[in-house]
């Protein structure tokens, strides 16, 4: 840290390739209790983010991650794309004009990110969704920022993993899924899945930096 | 895979321009959005209705856009919500000064999108109202879902609010008429295939030969239930039996009826069906007042069916039979 406006491009970029590659994976995931777009929408999404973000390196952080938002808002669709694209609106509003990033920042970002997410979608801990990867992930960050970076940001990966798989136990209670009722028992949440890529997107490579 | 198409990701964009090159006298594309307007947008005076979705729905939304119904039919990715910049824009495309109803399936994706849309519309001073259509009887209302969803009962919605709006109702009033469709709407549906989305390239569950899904939704996600294949008479008799049981119904009730194909079943199957739900209706005193049997709102190319019951009073009656010219439903 700091993370610099060239550097928030690369982290975008590693997520794209991420989502991207795990495009199959998470359309499976929402195959099971969704309606099997997921992996599908959120590529799209984030592969046009890179094209409008490419060249935007002189500008500040905050209007990256805005321009990521809205991006995300007019191409993705379906819940994944008001969610995700407010979160990223969000968190450009913590770091308007901001050249760079720190460690502090970055919490803000989380925090900022997870009320727009929970606002916008109604949704609390425990209804196997992205807030489940999401809201752990914060809760640790926090309690371990003083052990210094590195510490907190695998302490709160741990966490975000932990929430993620907890998904597969517990009963979908919005979006489609919820419609399963008990028969979305035993499946990982697809937003939940796709949170954790981008969260351990940025903890690599933000850790020892 | 077996599907008539070029490319899995313009479908949508492909089957738009199709369809206006077909109904050229009754709706335009806005250009650079996926959005079917009726020709004469914005009818200066008149509430403007918008709905939208997922594509894959088809002749839902759009083919419902023209006189009498939908000024705007917004088309997502296959059962996919549409953007919110993209409903934006059908909304300042069809605004007439009286405001613009959205009328939304309750769905996450797409009630948040709405949602949106309809905030960016009001700080560009558009009186903006919406209603939620969750007409499907096989989701439990409870807390423990986001409420039950919508599917063809929105037709209904489509039909009268449209009615409304175009013998000069005010945005209050159209919408106070479709949230009564809304109250008294009830659907079900079941299928006997699940459907294949085309950037998906197989279909999201699958079904043994001898097996159906009761309490299907519309976009290929899995009913309520998995049971054995049963007669249609079997099938319509447990459907109705949910259906009936969720208002109270009163000997002497009327009803409009709508048995809608969900886009790989024969009319002869659907016609079929609505002989049993006309006999159920006649042993409970409830008179048929209209039907539609047919294709409204389909799921790509599921074979199955959903049926739809409209209680109805004098004012709705009055707005069902009122006159309406879209591609997809016409009416004298």
């Amino acid at each position: 840290m700091p993370v610099t406006a060239k550097e928030l491009i690369e982290i975008l970029r590693d997520i794209y390739e991420n989502i991207s590659a795990n495009k199959e994976y998470l359309t499976q995931l929402d195959s099971a209790i969704g309606d099997a777009d997921h992996g599908i929408n959120l590529t799209k999404g984030f592969k046009s983010v890179m094209e409008k973000i490419e060249n935007m390196g002189d500008k500040d952080c905050g209007s990256i991650l805005k321009t990521v938002g809205m991006t995300l808002v007019s191409t993705v669709g379906g819940a994944s794309g008001p969610l995700y694209g407010t979160a990223f609106m969000r968190a450009g509003q913590v770091v308007a004009q901001k050249t760079s990033i720190d460690f502090e920042d970055y919490i803000k970002i989380l925090e900022a990110a997870l009320d727009g997410i929970k606002t916008r979608g109604k949704a609390e801990k425990g209804e196997k969704t992205i807030v489940d990867t999401l809201e752990p992930a914060i809760e640790e960050i926090k309690i371990n920022k003083d052990k210094g970076k590195d510490i907190a940001l695998e302490l709160s990966l741990k966490a975000a993993e932990k929430g993620m798989e907890y998904t597969k136990e517990i009963i979908a209670k919005k979006g489609r899924a919820s419609y399963l009722g008990e028969r979305s028992i035993g499946h990982q949440d697809p937003g939940a899945t796709s949170c954790y890529i981008i969260l351990k997107t940025v903890a690599d490579k933000i850790l020892k930096k | 895979m077996k599907k008539l198409i070029n490319n899995p990701e313009f479908v949508v964009e492909e089957m738009l321009q199709g369809m206006v090159k077909a109904y050229p006298q009754y709706v335009k594309k806005l250009e650079g959005y996926n959005v079917i307007v009726r020709k004469d947008a914005p009818v200066k005076g008149k509430v403007a209705l918008v709905s939208g979705g997922g594509s894959g729905h088809e002749p839902s939304h759009a083919g419902f856009v023209g006189k009498g119904m939908l000024d705007a039919g917004v088309a997502g990715n296959v059962f996919t919500s549409p953007t919110p910049d993209q409903i934006f824009e059908a909304i300042k495309a069809v605004d007439g000064g009286a405001g613009v109803l959205l009328i939304i399936k309750n769905y996450t994706g797409d009630v948040m999108n709405f949602e949106m849309a309809g905030e960016m519309a009001q700080t560009e001073g558009i009186n903006v109202a919406s209603v939620i259509v969750n007409d499907d009887v096989a989701v439990e209302n409870s807390t423990y879902t986001v409420g039950r969803r919508g599917i063809a009962g929105t037709v209904f919605v489509h039909k009268i609010a449209g009615a409304k709006a175009q013998a000069g109702g005010t945005l209050e009033e159209v919408k106070a008429v479709a949230e009564k469709v809304i109250k008294n709407v009830r659907s079900m549906g079941m299928a006997l295939t699940p459907c294949i989305v085309p950037a998906a390239g197989k279909p999201n569950f699958t079904l043994a030969d001898d097996e159906m899904e009761i309490g299907m939704g519309i976009h290929g996600e899995p009913g309520t239930m998995r049971t054995k294949l049963m007669k249609a008479d079997e099938v319509v008799d447990h459907l109705m039996s949910k259906i009936l049981k969720d208002l109270p119904y009163n000997s002497g009730d009327e009803v409009a009826v709508m048995i809608n194909g969900l886009g790989g079943t024969p009319l002869m199957e659907l016609f079929i069906m609505n002989k049993r739900v006309s006999e159920i209706l006649d042993q409970n005193g409830i008179k048929v007042y209209k039907t539609f049997v047919g294709e409204y709102m389909t799921s790509l190319e599921m074979a199955g069916g959903s049926i739809t019951l409209l209680k109805l009073d004098d004012e709705l009656k009055e707005l069902l039979d009122a006159p309406a010219d879209t591609p997809a439903f016409k009416q004298l």
